[in-house]
């Protein structure tokens, strides 16, 4: 966990689960024991809340405040993109765009900044443990720039050795796009030092926040990167909502990435000219309710102890990894230093997608398969995993749920 | 935490039969001399099965294997395909293909799906049967007829299919 982030005593797990209505169902006739939150996370009463409450008294569209209640909704918009600027202590608030997802930030900068400031035989890096969404958008740059994708190793522990990811580094390199927390591993990226590889080439560095933000203190000026991207939804926000924090110079520099209303400055015939960041990236409608949600489910965390919350979680991920290693025939995916509350693993004899439907009629919601994460599937040399990712509103508890369910898979399956 | 007793369900999906090929497929290899390939995605969790078969020129499936990782259910319903396809005609192939979707996804029973092949074909479908444990689990049903699909496309000549079809 991060160095921050201090460990306090006192925290109330049953108090913060009473805010989150769903923990209360059950699924198949079981309490429901959800341990997939690194896929989305479930939604506290004060986000519901908030949500229904803009479209029952503060919704209209945005940014055409001739009237009350456009203007109502235009400062819960903007009050939105303030929370999540101190969230991340961002410098300007300019710097924040709205997207609808961390997808769409990322294919964002590759399709504007990167068609104008890549070309053929620059050098993009990647790692082998990136997300689908950090590989497929440079891929179609690649194609249509001639660029060079590089990869840089994972260890078996699911560790990036930095002295590795520096071999991959070179003259050629211009970006540096790589996963805060891997969603699949758990592993916390050495973004500093990889911030300060990219920087002594003259690259610039993105990192795919999605993992990280949930479970590490962010301070985007700190990390030393010029790109940092989340979505709403695993931030226990509403889906549909996505970050893309950039320096502003980057910003200014890069073109727009859709066109349309709201993103223009003034449009004629013969020339269009467009508004300044962030609306220059947020063409049409943009995404308000959703915007407002993710505000409150940062409101909501600010009330929380984040310290203790790291610690939480950090606890229960100790846990799991010592009840996961003493169930016969499981094998812990992902087992490096200071590594986030996510563990994947295999059991012999069992395909994680068997594992699953066992567990789920147990009341365990897990993911199985290959967390869009193919490229390192094949390099771990598995098919596809089995993945519990915790969150701060899981027990100690809802692990004994686990194990007790795998033992019970093991008797329906082997 | 005291361990709940197995639903029926999950007995019905993983029973005997199913484990058993699942843990020890038949045919689990490249047909020699194979007439025909595809391979089977299924892009949700990343399963792959190749169906290789060998057609004779009077339309004969003298061998069918398969290669691929995936789950319990995807690998013993490729294993029990290929028993039931050794040695009948390709128009028999479309025909269990069929029977096997609608067994799945819970559109008729196995008597029904008798109904539907020619009588010797009878032991081949209760067997088959066991696979319609899925109609209780319909994310599952696409690991059932993954290889199925592929041996459709590797008989029509396709090299590829998927189950996002």
């Amino acid at each position: 966990m991060n160095k921050k982030l201090v460990k306090t005593a006192a925290y109330d797990v049953t108090k913060v689960r009473a805010d989150f209505p769903i923990l209360a169902r059950e699924v198949h006739g079981k309490p429901l024991v959800y341990l997939d939150s690194a896929a989305s996370a479930q939604k506290p009463r004060q986000v519901i809340e908030a949500i229904s409450r803009a479209y029952s008294h503060e919704y209209a569209n945005v940014h055409r405040g001739a009237y009350y209640l456009s203007e109502t909704a235009t400062t819960a918009y903007e009050a939105a993109r303030e929370k999540v600027r101190r969230f991340i202590n961002a410098a300007r608030l300019k710097e924040v765009v709205f997207t609808k997802g961390a997808t769409e930030a990322i294919n964002l900068v590759a399709a504007t900044w990167g068609r104008s400031f890549i070309k053929a035989g620059d050098e993009i890096v990647l790692t082998a443990v990136e997300h689908h969404s950090n590989i497929v958008p440079w891929q179609l740059l690649r194609d249509a720039t001639g660029c060079v994708l590089r990869i840089a190793p994972v260890a078996v522990n699911g560790s990036i050795d930095i002295q590795e990811f520096a071999k991959v580094i070179g003259p050629k390199t211009k970006l540096v796009a790589v996963a805060h927390v891997s969603n699949v591993l758990g592993t916390v990226l050495p973004v500093r030092e990889i911030a300060e590889l990219a920087h002594a080439a003259g690259a610039k560095l993105l990192l795919d926040g999605c993992q990280g933000i949930v479970h590490e203190y962010v301070d985007v000026q700190d990390l030393g990167c010029d790109f940092y991207v989340f979505s709403g939804h695993k931030l226990y926000g509403p889906t549909g909502i996505g970050i893309l924090w950039a320096r502003e110079a980057l910003l200014e520099a890069m073109p727009p990435y859709q066109g349309g209303g709201d993103m223009i400055d003034s449009v004629t015939f013969a020339k269009t000219t467009w508004a300044p960041p962030p609306a220059k990236f947020e063409a049409g409608t943009p995404p308000i309710v959703q915007a407002i949600g993710l505000g409150a489910a940062i409101d909501y965390l600010n009330t929380l102890d984040r310290a203790a919350v790291a610690a939480h979680e950090s606890a229960l991920l100790r846990y799991a990894m010592t009840s996961l290693a003493q169930v016969p025939g499981v094998r812990l995916i992902g087992t490096a230093p200071g590594k986030a509350a996510v563990q994947s693993f295999v059991m012999e004899g069992a395909h994680p997608h068997d594992l699953a439907t066992v567990l789920d009629r147990s009341g365990v919601c897990v993911r199985a398969g290959h967390h869009c994460a193919q490229p390192l599937m094949e390099i771990l040399g598995v098919n596809a995993t089995t993945r519990a990712s915790f969150a701060l509103y899981n027990t100690m508890g809802e692990v004994d749920a686990l194990i007790a369910a795998l033992r019970k898979a093991q008797e329906v399956l082997l | 935490m005291i361990a709940a007793p197995l639903t029926d369900d999950l007995r019905t999906l993983y029973q005997e039969v199913i484990l058993d090929h699942g843990k020890h497929p038949r045919n689990l290899r490249i047909v020699e001399h194979h007439t025909c390939k595809a391979q089977g995605n299924n892009p949700m969790c990343g399963d792959r099965v190749t169906v290789t078969a060998r057609v004779s020129p009077d339309g004969v499936l003298e061998d069918v294997a398969f290669e691929g990782k995936g789950c319990a259910i995807s690998i013993a319903s490729a294993s029990m395909m290929s028993e039931a396809l050794a040695g009948q005609k390709v128009a028999v192939a479309h025909q269990l293909f069929t029977a096997v979707h609608d067994l799945c996804v819970g559109k008729i029973d196995a008597d029904q799906a008798k109904a539907t092949v020619a009588a010797d074909l009878g032991d081949s479908i209760d067997k088959l049967a066991s696979l319609s444990g899925v109609r209780q689990f319909p994310v599952r049903v696409k690991c059932a007829t993954l290889p199925w699909h592929a041996l459709i496309s590797c008989l029509d000549g396709k090299p590829q299919t998927t189950t996002e079809k």
